[in-house]
C-alpha cells in the first residue's frame, strides 16, 4: 500500500541533510557544551552556530533564543515566565479562544493561580477583532498571547498589528509561531513580538527540541531553575544533538522557503478545487487567503471527519481532524466551534497539512479515492437523505 | 482481498482481546477499536486510573497493548457524546422516576450495535466483534442469539434488544468458550490481559456507590417512609438511594423492612415484611422479538412454557406471555418471584436461545 502523509502540521519527516548534521552528536562529539575543556568545546561550538542558524531564520539575535525541549515548553516559559515575573504590574492576559491547548491550558492555569484572563472571540473567518482587543486591554494587563498562524486552519493572526497595539499600550506581546515558523518570513525587525514560540520536529528537524525568542530586555521568570545553560534562563545540559538538527532545518528552511511556498499553495489549490469539483457539501474552512500555504481544512457535510480519517489511514493516507485525546481519540474541534460552524460542520472536517515531499500525484490520488468514501458514508446518514 | 475484515470492539479486558486473537488466528482482517466514553482530561470526571471498570484510560492503553501485540491496527473512536446521552443520562432519569435501570444493556444497545457497527460497517467492514458471553447461529438462514456455553458467564440478558440484521453482521468470537478456556487462550497468546481482574458493577460509577454518583448529578429530595397501609415509620433520603428488596441502610426499628414500592408522585418509600416482595406477574414495555416465530406467536395471543430472566443473576422463571395495552407484554410466572424490580430487563429464553425480551414496567403482586 502506498503511504502518502498529508499531517505535516503534526509533525514533519526529519530531513536526511538534518540526520546527518546530528549523527556526530550522538556519537564521537558527546562532550557537555558547558565544560571548559577539549570534550566541551566542539560541541559548545555546535550549540552556538545552532543558535545563529535559529536567528537568522527569525531575524533576530543568537542572544535572544532559548533552546526548549518543545513548542508546549516555549509556550508555557513565555506565558508563565512573563506572568510571574510582572505580577506586580498587574495580573491580566489577553488571549483567542483558538488557541493550541498548550497556550489554553497555561492560561487556565493561571486563572487558578490568581490571574485573569480574556479569550477573544474569532469571527467565521477565524479572525481576531482589533478593536475586541484594544477594548480588552486594561492597566492591568500585562501580556497578549495570540498565535502566528492557527495549526488546524492555518488562519495568520495579524500580527503586525497587535504587535503595533501592544507596543503602544506598553503589553508584551507573545505569539506561539510553531505552525509559521519556516513555512512562513518572520521577520523579528519588522514586528513588535517581544516572545515567540517556535518547535523543531514542524519544520524537518527532530523532536524534543524547540526555541523561545525573547526579545532583549523581557524579563522572564525560568520555568526550569538549574545551572547556568542558556544564560540562566533554562536549566538543564543542551539536547546538543537536537539542537543542531533544530539549527541544521531552521538553514534549510530558510534557503527553501520560497520555492516550497509556491509549491505547497499549487498543491493545496489542486487538492481544493479537486475536492470541490468531486464532492458536493464541502466548506474550506478559514479565511482563505489569510492562511498558510500548506493547510487546507475541510468540512464534509453529513460525515464524521473520525471515520472519515480512519478510512484514509486504511488506504494509507495521514491526515488530521482537531486534537488527539490522551487516549487517541478525537476532541471535537474548538477552533472550529470558535468559528461558529456548525456542529455538524466541526465533525465532519478534515485537514490535510501538505510538505515538501508531496506530489501533485498524491494530491491526484486522495481527489480520486474520496469521493466514494464519502459517498458511502453519506449514504449511511439520515440527515443526508432527507437533505437530497 | 478474499479476507472478510472485522471491527473488535476492545474493553481492554480478556475477553475482547481473546476475540480480536481468534478471529486474527481464523484470518479474519481485523481492525481493533476502542471507544473513549469520557473526557479523561478532566479532573472531576477522573475515570483515567479506574481499575476494575471497562473502558477507562488504562484500558484503553490495554487494549491498544493487544492490538499491537497481534499486529492489529488499533482506533480509540470518540463516542463521549453518544454515552452522556444515552447511557449516562437514561441511567441518572431512570433512578429520578423510581426505577433501577440497566445501562449495560442500553450502552450494548446504542454505543455496540448502533453507534460502533455503524463505524464498522463505514470501515467497510463485514462484521463488528465484542467479547461477549453468547453466541450466534445460522439456522435455516435465520440469525439466532444463544445464550454462551460458560453458565457462570452468559451475557445473553444484556444483549436482548439485538435485531436480526444486528445479528447478520455481529460475530461473539468467545461465545463458545468457558471463562477459563479464554483466559487459558491469552496466555499462550502472550496477552497482557490474561490474567487481568474482571470488570464489576457499572464502568462510570467509580463514587462508591451509585447514589453517591447521582448525588453529584442531582439533588436528592428527602421524604416519607411507610408502610403498604400508609403509616409513617421513618424518612428517606431521596428516592434514587433505594432499589426493589433492598434491606439495608433502611434505618428503621423493628421489622425486617424491604423496600416493596417507590412512590415517585407521593415521594414515598414503601417497605413491608419480605412476603410484600413477591409478584405473580409482570407488565413489560419496549418489547424486543429477536426471533421472528416467536414474534408472531406473541401477537397472535401469546407464548407459553418460556423461560424468563427478571435480572442478569436470575435462575429463569416458566411462564406465559401475552401482550397488554400499547404493544406492552404481560408476564405471567408459574410461581411467584422475588424482587421484580422496574427498570430492569426481562428476557425471554426457549432453552439456549434468547427470543427476546423487554424492560420490567411494573410488578403486578
Amino acid at each position: 500500500m502506498n503511504k502518502i502523509y498529508f499531517d505535516h502540521n503534526a509533525t514533519t519527516p526529519v530531513l536526511d541533510e538534518v540526520f546527518e548534521a546530528m549523527v556526530p552528536f550522538l556519537k564521537e562529539q558527546w562532550g557537555n557544551p558547558s565544560s571548559i575543556h577539549w570534550a566541551g568545546r566542539g560541541t559548545r561550538k555546535a550549540v552556538e552556530d545552532a543558535r545563529e542558524s535559529v536567528a537568522r531564520l527569525l531575524n533576530c539575535t543568537p542572544l535572544e533564543i532559548i533552546f526548549t525541549s518543545s513548542g508546549t515548553e516555549g509556550d508555557n516559559h513565555a506565558i508563565k515566565g512573563l506572568a510571574y515575573a510582572k505580577k506586580d504590574k498587574g495580573n491580566h492576559i489577553i488571549t483567542t479562544k483558538v488557541e493550541h491547548p498548550a497556550v489554553l491550558n497555561t492560561c487556565k492555569h493561571l486563572q487558578k493561580d490568581g490571574f485573569d484572563v480574556t479569550y477573544l472571540d474569532v469571527d467565521t473567518d477565524g479572525l481576531i477583532d482589533l478593536n475586541a482587543l484594544k477594548s480588552a486591554i486594561t492597566p492591568r494587563t500585562i501580556l497578549i498571547t495570540v498565535m502566528f498562524a492557527n495549526n488546524e486552519t492555518g488562519v495568520l493572526s495579524p500580527i503586525k498589528e497587535i504587535g503595533d497595539i501592544a507596543k503602544e499600550k506598553g503589553v508584551t506581546f507573545h505569539t506561539d509561531a510553531v505552525q509559521a515558523a519556516g513555512k512562513i518570513p518572520i521577520d523579528l525587525q519588522k514586528l513588535n513580538i517581544d516572545l515567540l514560540t517556535i518547535s523543531g520536529h514542524k519544520l524537518y528537524g527532530p523532536k524534543g527540541v524547540g526555541a523561545l525568542f525573547a526579545r532583549r530586555g523581557v524579563r522572564l521568570v525560568p520555568l526550569i531553575h538549574g545551572g547556568h545553560h542558556e544564560r540562566n534562563r533554562r536549566g538543564g545540559t543542551e539536547n546538543v544533538a537536537g539542537i543542531v538538527g533544530f539549527g541544521k532545518a531552521c538553514d534549510i528552511a530558510l534557503k527553501d522557503m520560497d520555492r516550497e511556498i509556491t509549491h505547497l499553495k499549487a498543491l493545496r489549490e489542486r487538492l481544493e478545487k479537486g475536492i470541490a469539483e468531486k464532492i458536493p457539501h464541502i466548506k474550506v474552512n478559514g479565511h482563505l487567503e489569510k492562511r498558510l500555504p500548506n493547510t487546507a481544512n475541510i468540512s464534509f457535510e453529513f460525515v464524521e471527519g473520525e471515520s472519515l480519517l480512519l478510512n484514509l489511514d486504511m488506504k494509507g493516507i495521514a491526515a488530521s481532524s482537531g486534537s488527539a485525546c490522551t487516549s487517541g481519540s478525537l476532541e471535537p474541534s474548538h477552533v472550529l466551534l470558535a468559528m461558529s460552524l456548525s456542529h455538524e460542520l466541526s465533525h465532519g472536517s478534515v485537514r490535510f497539512s501538505l510538505g515538501k515531499s508531496n506530489t501533485a500525484g498524491e494530491i491526484d490520488y486522495l481527489i480520486e479515492i474520496m469521493p466514494p468514501i464519502v459517498e458511502r458514508m453519506r449514504s449511511m446518514s439520515p440527515l443526508y437523505a432527507a437533505a437530497k | 482481498m478474499g479476507r472478510k475484515r472485522v471491527m473488535v470492539a476492545m474493553s481492554g479486558g480478556v475477553d475482547s482481546s481473546v476475540a480480536l486473537a481468534k478471529l486474527k488466528d481464523e484470518g479474519y482482517e481485523c481492525i481493533g477499536v476502542s471507544m473513549q466514553l469520557w473526557d479523561y482530561s478532566r479532573k472531576d470526571d477522573a475515570r483515567g486510573g479506574t481499575s476494575g471498570s471497562c473502558c477507562s484510560l488504562d484500558d484503553i492503553h490495554d487494549a491498544r497493548a493487544v492490538a499491537d501485540r497481534l499486529d492489529v491496527p488499533f482506533y480509540v473512536v470518540n463516542v463521549e457524546e453518544a454515552f452522556s446521552k444515552e447511557v449516562v443520562d437514561y441511567f441518572v432519569a431512570g433512578y429520578l422516576s423510581g426505577q433501577t435501570p440497566n445501562p449495560c444493556v442500553k450502552c450494548n444497545q446504542v454505543l455496540k450495535f448502533e453507534v460502533l457497527l455503524k463505524k464498522a460497517l463505514g470501515l467497510e467492514a463485514d462484521f463488528l466483534a465484542t467479547g461477549h458471553y453468547a453466541r450466534i447461529i445460522k439456522d435455516n438462514g435465520v440469525h439466532k442469539l444463544l445464550k454462551g456455553v460458560d453458565p457462570e458467564k452468559d451475557q445473553s440478558y444484556f444483549l436482548f434488544t439485538m435485531t436480526s440484521e444486528q445479528l447478520s453482521r455481529v460475530l461473539f468470537p468467545v461465545g463458545d468458550m468457558t471463562k477459563a478456556e479464554v483466559r487459558e487462550y491469552a496466555r499462550a497468546r502472550g496477552l497482557r490481559t490474561s490474567d487481568k481482574r474482571e470488570s464489576q458493577e457499572i464502568c462510570f460509577v467509580e463514587e462508591p456507590s451509585y447514589a453517591d454518583f447521582l448525588s453529584s448529578r442531582v439533588s436528592a429530595r428527602a421524604g416519607e417512609i411507610v408502610d403498604a397501609s400508609g403509616r409513617v415509620l421513618g424518612s428517606h433520603a431521596g428516592l434514587f438511594n433505594y432499589t426493589i428488596g433492598q434491606r439495608k441502610g433502611l434505618n428503621l426499628s423493628g421489622g425486617p423492612f424491604y423496600v416493596l414500592d417507590i412512590d415517585t408522585a407521593g415521594n414515598r418509600l414503601v417497605v413491608g415484611p419480605i412476603d410484600g416482595l413477591y409478584s405473580g406477574s409482570l407488565i413489560a414495555r419496549e418489547i424486543n422479538w429477536i426471533s421472528e416465530s416467536a414474534g408472531r406467536a406473541f401477537s397472535e395471543g401469546g407464548l407459553e412454557g418460556i423461560s424468563v430472566k427478571i435480572r442478569y443473576r436470575h435462575t429463569g422463571v416458566i411462564s406465559t406471555i401475552r401482550p397488554f395495552d400499547n404493544g406492552m407484554a404481560r408476564v405471567d410466572f408459574t410461581e411467584p418471584q422475588k424482587a421484580v424490580t422496574p427498570g430492569q430487563a426481562v428476557v425471554f429464553y426457549m432453552n439456549d436461545e434468547v427470543l427476546g425480551g423487554g424492560w420490567i414496567e411494573r410488578a403486578i403482586k
